[in-house]
């Protein structure tokens, strides 16, 4: 007999963090973005994606609304703006 | 979605330093990997039943064996024939890598297994509450080296990881940061091209436990470099092999980002104690940028 | 074939014809002989394996559990002092269900320090979750470790397996010993194959996290396999019999118990003693027998209690103390017979050979002679009362 012992990969993902966020919620202007990648680079819950420039986006479902994207991008094309 | 073997949906706090940096480390190792962890904040926020973020195997035992039990991942690949092709990578915090664990991570230094161990130095036994390790820095306010009336944080300096895993004679060891992540996935990409033993220590900011926004994780991450207080250094047998220059910024520019840091703001004292740690670095490994001719 | 062999040399023999790919040591007297035989086998190129000397005990156990989260058959051996430094890796191996194979040589625990035979060690540890066999003798230590391999391996058990020898007395002793061939070990003992492990081709985490939702299951599962071990060890060695010619049941050992009046129950080496004190009282008409109890965990209480239910005096040998209550093995005995209307007038407890003190024949008939009258609460047996005193000042 077994019991709870082996998780499956990539499980988590039934775990939608996008509900964590309270105070705000990245805006990707998509007007000056130069596909640097860093958004992607930085974001520790691997929820943006892009490919080009003007196409970077994130994932609600996940999100956590921590900033450091908006932080991070040299063309200030993301925005940090109220949860609502 | 980003293309990631580090899964979203794991319950790290919003701007984790050492999320971004897991995340970073197990993307350059790619697929063929295994991960060894140690009881920490990765493991917990990582691996809870019945959810894993992990996309590749993945095996945690206790706090303080990841080094040994990678020992044995790793002789067991051996064992089977299949050790060209596997990346094993044993992970730990600063606690369960300098303190608790650092009889194992020696023993697994000194067989010489290939392994790359990766610190995350998030400076204090963040998963349990903030309190005080071996990597803490001097003058830190944890909830075991409180600042009060008769001290101002921790009494002790940084124990020099580095410096120790290296004396072990291994091939490769190197200084990284969350604030620079493509730098950090280069020195792992490195390391794994490496036979023997590795180590990267990585400076992971936490804004729970440092106190500060959670926006800010790379910001601060890169001002600690900038200051000197966290060296990005590399070692390859034995002898420094490369440094990320710096142009010196005083060290109150990182500290007053920080709460665990607030206490100092008004004792300089212990400000010029500090910049002397730094200054000793910058000095010791050679960081100054050179002035550039215009 | 039957040679002349030192206990430990044995069990380096009959280890490495299990084959196991990856070997962890860490020296600690008296397993010593165990770890440096099977660093000469590796060595000569008799058995292909991965020898690790380890910085501790500690790192012994973890070597071992990740080399068989990986797949591979693992081997390590330890005593005393290392038993215990290593003691929440063997909580954590029998929690993971990784079938770690492990020969402990018995030796007493500190303080006061001590290199010789007693059960303590093994006994304190006897709620990790690992099967746990004592031998009787060299023979029996060989064959329960190819036993403990197919054991601990099976698909629907997946439990990590102690054999248990009397440090020094089994380890260092030299008997006669009929060593299993390879060919025969390969019939026994089919390559190890993992239900769950790390593998590239097929990710999955090992050793979570697990809330209050989760965790009573696990341990409910674990202590439900010893159970179903219960059920299979006799089986095995029934097969083993087949196989090998030497009946053994597993669990327990019945010595002259047909018509006794009082048994002893034990564990270990004294067994062997305790049958030659037996057959000398039985020519002279006395009926004593002996229940030699081979499987510590799981604990055999069916066999017990069908052993015994209908002898009058039972004496229960303890090499071992729980400080401050029941000697552990005492414990264990009388809860067997609790409520049962058929069960012993008397049940005894008696502490023997503690920290190597020799069990003789004398100290055998002793506990006998002191069956015959009222129960004895945890008697010591050649105790030194001169070596006593009130105070230090």
């Amino acid at each position: 007999m077994f019991g709870p012992l082996i998780c499956k990969p990539g499980s988590s993902r039934s775990n939608k963090t996008g509900p964590w966020r309270t105070e705000s919620r990245p805006k990707f202007l998509k007007k000056n973005c130069i596909a640097c990648n860093m958004c992607v680079v930085v974001c520790p819950e691997s929820c943006i994606k892009g490919e080009g420039k003007n196409t970077y986006d994130f994932d609600p479902d996940y999100c956590k609304g921590c900033g450091n994207c908006a932080a991070i991008c040299p063309k200030k094309d993301i925005e940090m703006v109220k949860e609502g | 979605m980003t293309k990631t073997l580090f899964a979203p949906g794991h319950t790290a706090c919003a701007g984790c330093g050492q999320s971004m940096a897991a995340r970073l480390v197990l993307d350059a190792a790619g697929p063929n990997t295994i991960i060894v962890n140690n009881t920490g904040c990765l493991e917990v926020f990582s691996t809870k039943y019945p959810e894993s973020c992990w996309e590749v195997p993945f095996i945690h035992s206790l706090f303080e064996n990841a080094a040994a039990v990678a020992s044995g991942v790793e002789s067991a690949i051996k064992y089977l024939g299949k050790a060209d092709n596997i990346n094993i990578i044993a992970q730990g915090g600063d606690g369960s890598s300098a303190d608790i664990g650092l009889q194992a991570l020696s023993g697994m230094l000194e067989r010489g297994h290939n392994i790359l161990y990766v610190c995350y130095d998030n400076e204090a036994y963040m998963n349990t509450g903030v309190q005080r390790s071996g990597l803490t820095p001097f003058d830190t306010n944890t909830t075991t080296s409180p600042a009060g009336g008769t001290s101002a944080g921790n009494l002790r300096p940084k124990k020099p990881m580095p410096e120790i895993v290296n004396a072990h004679g291994v091939p490769y060891v190197a200084t990284a940061s969350s604030g620079f992540g493509q730098d950090l996935q280069r020195k792992v990409k490195k390391a794994l091209s490496i036979k023997g033993p590795k180590y990267i220590q990585v400076h992971a900011p936490c804004p729970l436990g440092w106190r500060h926004e959670t926006n800010m994780t790379l910001q601060v991450a890169k001002l600690a470099v900038e200051t000197g207080l966290y060296p990005l250094i590399e070692y390859e047998n034995g002898v420094i092999s490369g440094r990320r220059q710096i142009t010196p910024k005083p060290v109150e520019e990182y500290l007053k980002t920080q709460g665990r840091f607030k206490h100092l703001l008004n004792r300089p004292e212990e400000l010029k104690k500090i910049q002397e740690i730094a200054d000793n670095n910058i000095k010791k490994y050679g960081l100054k940028a050179e002035a550039q001719q215009v | 074939m039957k040679e002349l062999l030192e206990g430990s040399m044995a069990v380096a023999e009959i280890v490495k014809r299990c084959k196991p790919g990856v070997i962890s040591a860490y020296p600690i007297t008296p397993q010593t002989h165990i770890v440096e035989e099977l660093a000469q086998i590796v060595a000569d190129g008799s058995l292909n394996a991965q020898f690790v000397n380890v910085e501790s005990e500690h790192s012994a156990a973890s070597v071992v559990l990740g080399a068989v989260a990986a797949g591979v058959r693992a081997y390590t051996a330890t005593s005393s002092q290392g038993l215990f430094y290593m003691a929440e890796v063997l909580y954590n191996i029998a929690g993971m269900r990784l079938p770690v194979i492990m020969t402990t040589a018995v030796r007493a625990i500190s303080a006061p320090i001590n290199i010789w035979n007693d059960h303590q060690d093994a006994v304190s540890l006897r709620d990790a979750g690992w099967v746990q066999f004592h031998a009787e003798d060299i023979q029996e230590a060989v064959d329960l470790h190819l036993i403990a391999y197919k054991l601990g391996e099976d698909k629907s058990i997946m439990l990590p397996v102690m054999v248990c020898m009397d440090g020094f007395i089994l380890t260092h002793g030299v008997e006669t010993v009929d060593m299993p061939t390879q060919e025969q070990v390969d019939k026994f003992l089919p390559p190890y194959k993992a239900p769950y492990k790390l593998d590239v081709e097929n990710p999955m985490t090992l050793g979570p996290l697990v809330d209050p939702d989760y965790y009573m299951e696990a341990r409910y599962a674990l202590n439900e396999t010893h159970k179903e071990a219960l059920a299979l060890i006799p089986k095995l060695a029934a097969e083993f019999t087949k196989t090998f010619g030497r009946a053994y049941n597993g669990l327990v050992e019945g010595y002259q118990l047909k018509d006794a009046e009082k048994v002893i129950i034990a564990m270990g080496s004294a067994c062997g003693t305790i049958k030659e004190v037996i057959d000398e009282l039985r020519i002279k008409g006395k009926k004593v027998g002996l229940l030699k109890i081979t499987c510590l965990r799981p604990f055999p209480v069916n066999e017990i209690y069908n052993a015994l239910k209908n002898v009058p005096k039972v004496a229960v040998i303890d090499r071992a103390l729980s400080i401050g209550s029941f000697a552990p093995l005492y414990a264990e005995i009388k809860a067997v017979f609790f409520g049962k209307t058929k069960r012993p007038e008397v049940i005894s407890s008696f502490v023997v050979g503690l920290g190597g003190r020799d069990i003789t024949k004398d100290s055998i008939k002793e506990i006998f002679r002191l069956m015959n009258g009222k129960e004895k609460q945890a008697e010591f047996i050649d105790l030194k009362p001169e070596l006593l005193k009130e105070s230090y000042d």
